[in-house]
C-alpha cells in the first residue's frame, strides 16, 4: 500500500509542522494545498497571510506567499488583485485579524465586492499571544482576559452572517469546520471558483481546534467543537443566484 | 534633472504638480484616503484614471488600507503610491514600517499640517521626525523636501526613481502652503532613460514561488537582516544626499532651514545682501539621508548659526547632531511650530544675532 502523498504545493520543509499538536491550521492548510493542486492554480495563486498563528504558514507552500501585518492582509490582497486581475488571491487570517483589528478592511472588501477570497480561521481565541478573548469568544468561555468567563461577550461575533448583509449579488459566503475537512475543502473550492469566475468577494470561515489554549484533551476538543457549531452554524450562507 | 528639455509652463497648485510628475514618471496606481491638505491628490488622480483606463485608483476606507493596497500593487509590479498628512501620516506608519522592513519601494507624498493630534489643516513642519524615522524602526527611508512649486514637480520625479532604484520607502515631504499654492511650473520632457522602471513584480505566480515575511522567530535572524539593510542604506546615502548652500560663502553667519521655510530664508538672505549684510544659507534637499558632510562644509568658518523651522526643534536636533563635535558656533533658534516663518522675521532675528555679536 502506498503511503499518503502530500501535493507538490506543500513544501517538504513544512514537516514537521510548525503548528501545535492538534491545531486545526494544519488540516486547513493541507486541504488548501490539495485544493490548489487539484484546481491546478498553484502557478496563478498568491497566498497572503496575517499575523497570529496563521503567520506560521509563511513558507508552507511552493506558492507565492506574502506575510503582512495584523489585520492588513485583506487590504494587501485587494491591492494585489487590482494590480494583477489574472492572479488568484487567497487571504488567510485568524478571527482576531479578520474580525477585530482588520474588520473595517474586511467589510469594505465585501462592500466593494472585491474579487478576492478570504479564508478566516475561527478558534474562538487569540492563540499566538497565549489565549486572550477574541471577537468569537463564547459567552462564559475562559481565556486569559476572561477569567472565570468574566468580561466575555454575551454573544460572539458572527462574521459570515454580518458580511452577508453587506455582500453584493455574486458574492460567496460560507462557514465550515475542520471537524468536516471534506466540507471545508468544497467550500474553499467554491470560494476560489467564485473568484476565478469573476463574480466577486468570497469568504469562508472555518471553525478550528486550539486544544492548547482551550486546555482540552482530544475528546473534549471534539466536544467543544460540537458545542460552538450550535452558535456558529455551518453551511453556505450566501451563494450567487446564477 | 539630467535632461532638461522644457515642454511647457503651466499654472497649477503644488498638489497638481505632484500628480503631473507622478504621471510623467510612470506611476500607474494610487490608493488614498481624503485628508486636508493633500485631498486634491485623490481627486486629480481620479480625474486622470477616469480618462485613462490603465491607471488604477482606489479611495480606501482609511490610511492604513491605502498603504497596504499600495504595497499589494507594488508587489505585483505596479508603480503605486499614496498621499496623506498629519494624523493620516501617523496611521500610514503601519504599512510604511512594513515597506521599510521588506524593502518594498513605495512613494508617499506628505502635506504637513499642524500637530499634534488633528492640529490644523493648514501648515506645519512637524512631521519631520515621523516621516524620516517612522515608528518601531531605524528610519531606512529616503525623504525629499521641496521648497517651491517647481521642486514639487522635480523632486516627485526623483522620489519615484529613487524608490525603485534603491528599494527603500521614499517620501516627498511637503506642507499645506506648497500643496495649495498656485504658480508656474515648468514641465520637462522625460526620456525613457530618465525613468527607473519597476522591473518585475517580486510576487509573480508564473515564476519561481517567493515566500516573503516581516516576522522573524529569533533575534539573530532579525539582527542580521537589519545589519544588511543598514549597510545598504549607508552605501547608497552618498549617492542620494542633496543640499544647497547659498549666499556669501565666506560669511561667519549661517542660517539652516528646510522646505518652504528655506524659501523664506533665501528671501531674507537676498534682502540682507542688498543691505550689505553678508550671511549664508544651508538647506538640505534630502532630509533622510541627511547631507551631514555638506552641512559641515557650509559651517566652516562660521561663528553663529540660526536654525529656523515651523516646528519646535525637530530640524534643530538633526542639525546639532550633524555638527556635534565638529562645530563650536553659537546656536540661535527661531522656532515657530505650525506657523509660517516670514523673511522679515528671519532678517530681524539675524540682525539681533549680529548686534549681539558686535557687543
Amino acid at each position: 500500500m502506498k503511503s499518503p502523498r502530500y501535493p507538490d504545493t506543500i513544501k517538504e520543509s513544512s514537516k514537521p509542522s510548525n503548528f501545535c499538536p492538534g491545531c486545526g491550521h494544519s488540516i486547513i492548510l493541507k486541504n488548501l494545498g490539495q485544493l490548489m493542486a487539484d484546481m491546478k492554480i498553484e502557478k496563478k495563486t498568491v497566498f497572503a497571510i496575517d499575523i497570529g498563528c496563521s503567520l506560521l504558514a509563511w513558507d508552507y507552500y511552493d506558492v507565492d506567499t506574502f506575510q503582512t501585518h495584523h489585520g492588513r492582509t485583506t487590504s494587501t490582497a485587494v491591492g494585489m488583485k487590482m494590480a494583477n486581475p489574472d492572479a488568484i488571491i487567497v487571504a488567510y487570517m485568524g478571527d482576531g485579524g479578520g474580525l477585530a483589528i482588520g474588520l473595517q478592511n474586511l467589510i469594505y472588501a465585501c462592500h466593494r465586492n472585491d474579487n478576492i477570497t478570504v479564508i478566516l480561521v475561527n478558534n474562538t481565541v487569540f492563540s499566538m499571544t497565549g489565549g486572550q478573548m477574541a471577537p468569537t469568544t463564547m459567552p462564559h468561555e475562559v481565556t486569559n482576559t476572561t477569567p472565570n468567563g468574566a468580561f466575555a461577550p454575551e454573544k460572539p461575533f458572527l462574521g459570515p452572517e454580518m458580511l452577508a448583509h453587506e455582500a453584493h449579488e455574486g458574492a460567496y459566503i460560507a462557514r465550515a469546520a475542520v471537524s468536516n475537512p471534506g466540507q471545508a475543502y468544497s467550500y474553499m473550492k467554491n470560494a476560489i471558483q467564485n473568484q476565478i469566475d469573476g463574480k466577486g468577494f468570497s469568504f469562508v470561515e472555518i471553525l478550528s481546534y486550539c486544544p492548547i489554549i482551550w486546555k482540552t484533551d482530544a475528546k473534549e476538543t471534539i466536544k467543544f467543537m460540537e458545542e460552538i457549531k450550535k452558535t456558529f452554524l455551518v453551511g453556505e450562507i450566501k451563494k450567487p443566484n446564477k | 534633472m539630467a535632461t532638461q528639455t522644457k515642454v511647457s509652463t503651466s499654472l497649477m497648485t503644488g498638489n497638481q504638480a505632484v500628480v503631473k510628475a507622478a504621471l510623467a514618471v510612470g506611476a500607474d496606481m494610487f490608493s488614498g484616503y481624503p485628508i486636508t491638505p493633500t485631498t486634491e491628490i485623490l481627486s486629480e488622480w481620479a480625474k486622470e484614471a477616469e480618462k485613462n483606463k490603465k491607471l488604477i485608483f482606489l479611495q480606501t476606507e482609511d490610511e492604513s488600507a491605502a498603504g497596504f493596497v499600495m504595497i499589494g500593487g507594488v508587489s505585483m509590479g505596479k508603480k503605486a503610491w499614496t498621499a496623506t498628512a498629519g494624523v493620516g501620516n501617523v496611521l500610514m506608519q503601519d504599512p510604511l514600517s512594513m515597506a521599510e522592513a521588506m524593502r518594498i519601494p513605495t512613494v508617499t507624498y506628505i502635506g504637513q499640517r499642524g500637530g499634534p493630534s488633528t492640529g490644523t489643516v493648514i501648515y506645519s513642519q512637524q512631521e519631520l521626525n515621523l516621516t524620516r524615522m517612522g515608528g518601531n524602526g531605524e528610519g531606512m527611508r529616503i525623504v525629499y523636501a521641496p521648497s517651491n512649486l517647481q521642486e514639487m514637480y522635480d523632486l516627485t520625479i526623483k522620489a519615484f526613481n529613487s524608490a525603485w532604484k534603491y528599494r527603500f520607502p521614499t517620501f516627498i515631504l511637503s506642507d499645506g502652503y506648497l500643496a495649495k499654492t498656485y504658480g508656474e511650473v515648468n514641465i520637462w520632457s522625460l526620456k525613457k532613460s530618465d525613468i527607473v522602471p519597476t522591473d518585475s513584480a517580486f510576487l509573480n505566480p508564473k515564476k519561481q514561488p517567493n515566500n516573503i515575511r516581516n516576522c522573524f522567530s529569533q533575534e539573530p535572524e532579525l539582527y542580521e537582516h537589519l545589519l544588511e539593510d543598514f549597510a545598504d542604506f549607508d552605501k547608497i546615502s552618498e549617492e542620494i544626499v542633496e543640499s544647497e548652500t547659498l549666499g556669501d560663502k565666506k560669511s561667519t553667519i549661517l542660517i539652516c532651514a528646510w522646505g518652504v521655510v528655506a524659501s523664506s530664508a533665501k528671501a531674507a538672505v537676498e534682502e540682507l545682501e542688498r543691505q550689505g549684510i553678508s550671511v549664508k544659507l544651508f538647506r538640505p534637499i534630502t532630509m533622510r539621508p541627511f547631507p551631514v558632510k555638506d552641512l559641515q562644509k557650509a559651517e566652516e568658518g562660521v561663528s553663529d548659526i540660526l536654525i529656523t523651522e515651523s516646528a519646535n526643534g525637530q530640524f534643530g536636533r538633526i542639525v546639532r547632531e550633524a555638527l556635534y563635535g565638529a562645530s563650536d558656533a553659537t546656536i540661535h533658534r527661531l522656532y515657530k511650530p505650525a506657523m509660517g516663518v516670514m523673511p522679515e522675521e528671519i532678517q530681524a532675528k539675524l540682525k539681533e544675532v549680529i548686534h549681539g555679536k558686535a557687543k
